[in-house]
């Protein structure tokens, strides 16, 4: 297995003096090519922030991240990223979203005209393999939550990305949509063939989709557990039930509340309720 | 509150909270809400106390109205008011449109030019007149550099702030997918702007109308606003009315077809879906 994305002693600091705020510290971290690695932690944890040091929105301020073998020095199309909402452009219909990075230079750079046509064949595929057939004229406006994290999504895959970044891109959505998305983007993950790094706040979801689950934890932003999710490579909804699972999504969550530095949900209830007697 | 049991439960009023309302209904009341202010118009000017010096009738006005536009060449001066309004307009807007989206979206603009811009727009429009007549002159060109004074520093900051207001989210995601500095800035921050900064168009052409009246208090003889200077010099209180009536009318006219101008470029956001 090659290292895809490599973060190497990772720090980021955000202001000065006295509003100096260390969200990350000495983040270290190899994610192999084609491999799913979900990121969940307290909030704070700076989960977000070392996604979008990965995908080049951000700068670190001491370390280095490669991806794809080189340094990450900002945004690039081998590093695309699905938001959790308002990134659709609302005057572009959903195809002409999924085109989109075809109207940019990058895109069009050196194309001979079997490649253009072959692109084009390629938002045809993609429209179908996100079950966007039936809106393709529509704009994002008429669409669902759903709908249209799906055009999020195949515009992402449109530039064959290598490198796939998804900022809690369902956390918006409700909980059935969510377990559709979740068969989706494993789909996707097995046709495409994209390494993908996933930062949510479910940790059902972090399970069910990874292949690693990264926990970091805050004050300062660092690795606090890896977890190797012990489920076999194809996913079922079921597998959710499964002991193995269960115990898995028990210590994470205990682990993040120990971690968050605040106090635990039952000591919080059991001060209430002191309150409540006084 | 519990009712009576076998109670149907009723469909909410109009008068509901925000309840709802059929476009009869709609369209009832917006007749009614410009015919009282007319009535009352009507009742007041033609109540025996009321001179009509202070207060002419809807009669009166229509007269001269009439008579202007048969003896005053009162179509002339509708045409120069609406020629200096849309010239001083368009350069204010072709100067500002560029300005904002370099304000909207580098700091280092931003910096420069905001705090200047917020400085000047607060120096009353009407106090550049003595200095626009030295530096521009009394021909046509100081009117229309009274009504660019009086919008484009207005113009600058709302359509900075329409920029500012382009969720990050957009811009970030055509980076992500290999967008230039430029591409981002011409494919995404000005298209995802252009439905709200056309809405500042709208607004702040209504604010080039309000500084008609003074734009033409510089050596002009001829417009509206100028006709309204001139009737109250000669107590013409009807033509006084006509005047503020038709800025009044052309200006909605203008907002009507600028809302229409919307419909037409941005099909997307008055859909019903």
């Amino acid at each position: 297995m090659t290292t895809k994305i490599s973060i190497q002693h990772v720090g980021k600091v955000f202001g000065e003096g006295r509003h100096r705020v260390e969200a990350l510290k000495d983040v270290s971290l190899d994610i192999a090519d084609n491999e799913f690695v979900t990121f969940v932690g307290a909030s704070g944890c700076g989960k977000s922030t070392l996604l979008r040091i990965i995908g080049g929105l951000e700068y670190h301020t001491s370390g280095e991240v490669l991806a794809n073998g080189r340094p990450v020095a900002g945004p690039g199309a081998d590093r695309a990223m699905v938001f959790q909402h308002y990134s659709l452009y609302p005057w572009l219909t959903v195809m002409e979203n999924i085109k989109f990075s075809r109207r940019l230079k990058h895109g069009r750079e050196n194309l001979t005209s079997a490649e253009v046509e072959a692109a084009s064949g390629r938002a045809d595929a993609l429209l179908s393999l996100m079950g966007l057939n039936a809106a393709v004229d529509a704009y994002p406006n008429q669409l669902s939550g759903g709908m249209q994290q799906r055009v999020a999504i195949a515009r992402a895959l449109m530039g064959r990305p290598e490198i796939l970044l998804m900022d809690e891109p369902f956390g918006a959505l409700d909980a059935q949509t969510r377990e559709v998305m979740h068969d989706l983007i494993l789909h996707v993950h097995r046709l495409e063939k994209p390494t993908l790094a996933f930062v949510t706040h479910d940790v059902e979801e972090a399970i069910y989709l990874a292949d690693r689950v990264v926990l970091m934890a805050p004050r300062p932003g660092r690795i606090d557990t890896i977890y190797q999710v012990p489920l076999p490579a194809e996913r079922e909804q079921d597998m959710k039930h499964t002991p193995e699972f269960l115990r898995l999504k028990k210590e994470i969550l205990a682990r993040i509340r120990e971690t968050s530095g605040m106090k635990t949900d039952q000591g919080m209830l059991d001060q209430l309720n002191m309150q409540e007697a006084v | 509150m519990q009712s009576k049991p076998g109670t149907r439960p009723r469909k909410p009023g109009m008068w509901a909270i925000r309840g709802p309302m059929s476009r009869r209904q709609y369209w009832v009341f917006a007749v009614l809400g410009l015919l009282a202010p007319l009535a009352l118009w009507w009742l007041v000017s033609s109540s025996a106390s009321v001179d009509k010096v202070f207060m002419p009738g809807p009669v009166d006005v229509y007269h001269r109205l009439i008579t202007w536009y048969t003896e005053d060449d009162l179509m002339s001066d509708i045409w120069i008011s609406v020629y200096r309004v849309t010239t001083g307009f368009l350069i204010s807007a072709l100067i500002a449109l560029p300005l904002g989206l370099m304000i909207g979206t580098f700091r280092p603009v931003q910096a420069v030019l905001e705090p200047l811009t917020d400085f000047v727009r607060y120096m009353p429009a009407v106090a550049f007149i003595p200095l626009v007549m030295l530096w521009v002159g009394i021909e046509e060109s100081s009117k229309i550099a009274i009504i660019f004074i009086g919008t484009f520093f207005q113009m600058v900051l709302m359509m900075a702030e329409d920029v500012r207001r382009v969720p990050l989210a957009q811009i970030e995601a055509a980076q992500t997918m290999g967008a230039t500095r430029g591409e981002s800035v011409k494919l995404v921050i000005f298209q995802s702007a252009k439905p709200a900064l056309l809405d500042t168009l709208r607004v702040t052409m209504g604010w080039a109308w309000t500084y008609l009246v003074v734009a033409e208090l510089v050596a002009a003889n001829s417009g509206l606003g100028y006709s309204i200077l001139k009737a109250q010099r000669f107590l013409q209180t009807d033509k006084i009315f006509v005047g503020i009536l038709l800025i009044g009318l052309i200006g909605l006219v203008m907002d009507q077809l600028f809302r229409l101008a919307h419909r037409k470029a941005f099909p997307w956001l008055h859909l019903r879906s």
